[in-house]
């Protein structure tokens, strides 16, 4: 049966499947149009957009951080250098569970709990998505070695070799050669981006920030191909960076060290400058700080420490002020002399206390807490050496608050007259119309006494004290400090505008007058218990001094003690009187102008004195003798050879000739 | 008829020789059809070697496979369909058999129970089998029979078709349950079904869609459906490889980036590239001239195909031969409709093309079938 229906529809039978076999041709054949429709769509109509997208996938631009350039002392002493390091770093979006990645890493290399905070700290802080956060620095080659074999579990961690700030000094320099730190978002909207596309740290004090467009240098570029996992495959296009220019600093770092071990174990400050070229050629201050901490980000615990509210480490206390106490005295006295109030021989009767007309306050001199007398007859020379308290309230009297402060506004206080420490204070110098703008009051007399003795509202920073203290050793002739001296080590020294009005005095003469009255405080120790320099018994007495040193010393109340209080009792550290010591040397030949600061440290004299010794000794001298090149009178080298022997009498008998004269001047 | 068809295959060679046979089919080779895919697989292997990065390890194994493959469709050019009719009662319920052991003593692999280990063979899946095996059966079962079939065929029939595909699916492997039942149900489109049936099964298919949104689809089905409809939703997750395959296809332009150029590929940004995706590396590097190119040659395949189809001696070897190039050309359509984004992704790879040795295996056993077809005597009608 069936087998004879097939035989008799067979041509049927292919007729219907052969119509059928059509229709699925047909529609084949449209499906394929189809296809190839929507292929032609992609390739031909929507070319440019796919086109974009694929070079927009693979393609990235990426940039080279140029090398920072390295910051030299004035001997070529490295003081910041850039220093190959091996980091771990982990991009987060690619890194999955940050914990679980953070645990393997711990188990693979050592990795402390003080790292890891730090890390959590700057993946929270990380202002650029897709960037790689250092987990850990300064890897060792085991280590690397460890990461790459377990690279299979650390998607998105990687090992990269780069440069990182280093500061061989470490805490000597902290305060004025700075540091680097993670740039802040804020910081980051001020930044040129491009330039900092590829840097992500940044100077954040001292010379590292003043002259970060100098030492940064610009940033390069680099096309390149990456695939889907980031890595770079090729690279298409390149444009080197240009490296930051290295930098030469006036600072010796010698000196620098000698300054810091002479404070010992004192906070405080000390300014040096170099009187002919305005040079800062030390800017200590302390506690300080080793900088290398904030390089590869500071833990919480160690900014804690550094926040201390009495050590400070962070805070620079050469550009903050403090009241500068009898420092002043030389300034006020050229003021006196040059107002015409005062002449040299002139003398004030000093009882040991002070008292304005009509009021009832009793301004003390110094002398009357140790013994309840005064300095006698004294001139203004003597007023200086013995640093008497009651010929200054006497002059200043007659001067006047205004007169005081423009002719000290001219010394550089109550003003910044650095070149490049910006975050430098002003200080204060206080007039009338400052005491009305600040607090609404009208100046009283007895402000003006306080001022006289650089109490009161007045306030200077050690480098203030210092400028003034070059202009003095200068006879007025102004140099701005600054601290950059040349950029590149055979470049040419800069020569930033230095100069501000010089100071003219009527009778250049009491320069030298003013010279030999500041050397006494140092050198004069002839004359008994009213004829002795302040300092001399804490400086010159003890030890000879092949030259000859010029200095006031300045020791600052910090609070007015209570008229009860116990004279003998010892006093609580923190009220115990701020130690101020202002000098220069050789008197005859300047080549150093100094500012010693000792936070509570008492004695200006007895404590700031030999500190500023110290400190010149430091500089001037080679195994106990003056530096050739610091030897004045400029001699042949016969002669120096001949005299070399005898250079420390006859600077002595230079002295005393002086002296002599000025003796005879006082007569 | 039948002899003039036969003459003019023959060309001038049956002009002159009359009965003679001549080298072509003695061995019963179809020289167009062997030129073709024989070019298509040439391609192929150019797009694979850049598609693969130059591993030689994977080509070297491609290229085994083609020539095996080669030589299997020889082999099956040579059997006359008419005892592959004889057996494919039997080749079902055995391919049948060997579905079921899949489902208790299959082994796993990417989370689908695909496999068999069975002694002295290598591993291999069954329902690769099936994709010629079902063709066959339903042919056979309609040559029997008269056509257009009564109702009651097409329900035994559609039996017949459902029961490996249930099977399949439930290995799960949807994709290639679906090939297989579309594989069987063309030979029911061919033997005559009416039009009636055919719309009111599409119109009850549609109808249900939401049910099976509802109650049958998973989660990824349902994802690669959303995908399809907006791959920016999940841009780096399910719409990734659609993205990276349109940019690919769409970035080559018209004259493309060059052999070994494509950039989407050999940066990793388009996954699966040397297997499903492979198109879009082709797309990338040769552009709209590559992608004219290879779908003149598919056309010219089952043109050819259905060519065959048309030409063939009886209805058995109609169904087979016109199930067969169908099939072939719906694997060519999903495959290029999923890579250029206007079908949802399903694991159909791209035929002779993709790699993977057995999907060519499978497809050049229908070509011998095909060739068989053609190059067997005409004359002798059973």
């Amino acid at each position: 049966m069936a087998e004879k229906v097939t035989l008799q529809d067979h041509q049927l039978e292919r007729k219907i499947v052969l119509s059928r076999l059509i229709v699925g041709g047909i529609i084949s054949f449209l499906l394929i149009l189809l296809l190839f429709a929507r292929v032609f769509y992609l390739q031909v109509s929507q070319f440019e957009y796919y086109s974009t997208k694929s070079d927009s996938n693979r393609i990235r631009i990426q940039s080279i951080v140029p090398t920072r350039g390295l910051i030299y002392d004035r001997n070529g002493v490295l003081l910041a250098e850039n220093i190959p390091s091996f980091t771990l770093s982990l991009v987060r979006e690619y890194a999955g569970d940050i914990d679980q990645a953070v645990d393997i890493i711990a188990s693979l290399i050592s990795l402390t709990e003080d790292d890891v905070d730090k890390f959590r700290t700057r993946l929270r802080n990380r202002s650029v998505p897709f960037s790689a956060v250092p987990v850990r620095y300064n890897l060792s080659e085991e280590e690397i070695a460890r990461i790459s074999v377990n690279q299979y579990r650390l998607p998105g961690v990687s090992v990269d070799a780069e440069l990182v700030r280093y500061y061989p000094e470490g805490e000597y320099f902290a305060h004025t050669v700075g540091y680097l730190g993670s740039i802040t978002e804020d910081e980051l909207k001020r930044l040129d981006p491009v330039n900092y596309s590829g840097t992500h740290q940044i100077g954040k004090m001292g010379v590292e920030k003043y002259y970060e467009d100098i030492l940064h240098g610009t940033v390069g570029y680099e096309t390149v191909e990456k695939n889907t996992h980031g890595q770079v495959m090729k690279v298409l296009d390149r444009t080197d960076p240009v490296s930051g220019q290295d930098i030469v600093l006036h600072l010796d770092s010698s000196l620098q060290k000698a300054a810091v071990e002479a404070l010992g174990d004192y906070r405080g400050a000390v300014v040096a400058l170099d009187p002919h070229t305005g040079g800062v050629l030390a800017l200590v201050s302390k506690p300080a700080f080793d900088p290398n901490l904030f390089v590869q980000g500071i833990s919480r615990n160690e900014f804690a420490r550094l926040n201390d509210p009495v050590k400070t480490p962070m805070f620079n206390r050469a550009l903050a002020k403090y009241a500068p106490g009898s420092t002043f005295k030389p300034f006020l006295g050229l003021a006196a002399l040059n107002y015409g109030l005062r002449t040299w021989e002139q003398t004030v009767s000093d009882p040991g206390y002070y008292i304005l007309e009509n009021e009832e306050h009793v301004y003390h001199d110094w002398t009357w807490w140790i013994n309840e007398t005064g300095h006698d007859q004294v001139n203004l020379q003597e007023a200086i050496f013995q640093s008497c308290d009651v010929y200054f309230y006497d002059l200043a009297v007659d001067m006047g608050i205004d007169r005081m402060h423009d002719f000290l506004f001219r010394f550089g206080f109550g003003r910044n007259t650095t070149v490049d420490l910006p975050d430098a204070s002003t200080g204060t110098l206080p007039s009338r119309q400052w005491k009305i703008e600040t607090f609404g009051q009208n100046w009283y007399p007895g402000d003006t006494l306080n001022s006289s003795i650089g109490q009161g509202f007045t306030q200077a920073t050690p480098m203030q004290l210092a400028t003034a203290t070059l202009l003095m050793a200068n006879k007025g002739q102004w140099m701005k400090p600054g601290i950059l001296k040349q950029i590149g080590l055979e470049g040419a020294p800069i020569s930033p505008n230095r100069s501000l009005p010089d100071i003219e005095l009527v009778d250049p003469a009491d320069w030298d007058f003013m010279h030999e009255s500041m050397a006494m405080v140092v050198h004069k120790g002839s004359g008994g218990y009213r004829n002795t320099g302040t300092a001399y018994p804490y400086i010159a007495m003890e030890r000879a001094m092949p030259y000859r040193m010029a200095g006031k010393s300045g020791t600052a109340q910090v609070v007015g003690m209570p008229e009860d209080f116990d004279n003998d009792a010892e006093v609580p550290e923190q009220y115990r009187d701020h130690a101020l010591f202002i000098s220069f040397a050789p008197v005859e030949n300047p080549q150093i102008a100094l500012a010693v600061f000792v936070e509570h440290g008492e004695g200006g004299s007895s404590v700031a004195g030999p500190i500023a010794r110290e400190v010149i000794d430091a500089y001037l001298l080679e195994d106990g003798q003056l530096k050739p090149e610091f030897i004045f009178p400029q001699i042949s080298e016969e002669e120096a050879t001949d005299t070399e022997a005898s250079t420390v009498s006859g600077d002595a008998v230079a002295g005393v000739v002086r002296e002599s004269q000025l003796v005879t001047i006082n007569e | 008829m039948n002899s003039q068809d036969f003459v003019r295959q023959m060309g001038f060679l049956g002009q002159d020789l009359g009965r003679r046979k001549s080298f072509w089919e003695t061995f019963h080779i179809d020289f167009p059809l062997l030129v073709a895919l024989m070019i298509l697989l040439g391609f192929g292997l150019m797009v694979l070697y850049s598609a693969t990065d130059g591993s030689l390890p994977q080509m070297q194994r491609q290229i085994a496979f083609i020539i095996a493959s080669f030589f299997i469709m020889l082999a099956v050019a040579q059997v006359d369909v008419r005892i592959l009719r004889l057996w494919a009662p039997w080749m079902y319920l055995g391919t049948m058999g060997l579905l079921i052991a899949v489902k208790f003593v299959g082994s796993t692999g990417g989370g689908a129970q695909r496999w068999l280990d069975l002694p002295l063979l290598p591993r291999f899946q069954p329902s690769e089998i099936m994709k010629v095996v079902l063709p066959l059966c339903i042919a056979g079962y309609f040559s029997r029979r008269a056509i257009p079939p009564r109702f009651k065929h097409v329900f035994w029939s559609l039996v017949l078709v459902m029961l490996p595909a249930a099977l399949i699916s439930i290995q799960p492997d949807l994709g290639t349950a679906l090939l297989i039942a579309v594989s069987g149900l063309f030979v029911l489109l061919l033997a005559g079904i009416r039009w009636k049936l055919v719309f009111s099964f599409i119109g009850v298919a549609i109808l249900s869609s939401p049910a099976l949104w509802l109650f049958y689809m998973s989660d990824y089905q349902k994802q690669r459906i959303k995908t399809l409809l907006n791959p920016q939703s999940d841009p780096l997750g399910a719409g990734w490889n659609i993205i990276q395959s349109q940019t690919a296809i769409g970035s080559g332009g018209v004259n493309g980036k060059g052999w070994l150029n494509g950039v989407q590929s050999r940066l990793d940004f388009l996954p699966e590239g040397q297997t499903d995706f492979i198109v879009a590396v082709l797309a990338e590097e040769f552009g709209l001239v590559g992608m004219l190119f290879l779908l003149i040659l598919y056309m010219a395949i089952i043109g050819r195909g259905l060519y065959i189809a048309a030409m063939a001696r009886d209805t058995f070897s109609r169904l087979l031969a016109g199930s067969i190039i169908l099939t072939f050309f719906v694997y060519v359509f999903v495959n290029i409709g999923m890579v250029s984004g206007i079908l949802p992704v399903v694991g159909v790879p791209l035929p002779m093309v993709s790699l993977g040795g057995t999907a060519i295996l499978t497809l050049m056993v229908g070509f011998g079938i095909l060739m068989s077809i053609h190059t067997h005597n005409k004359s002798l009608i059973p």
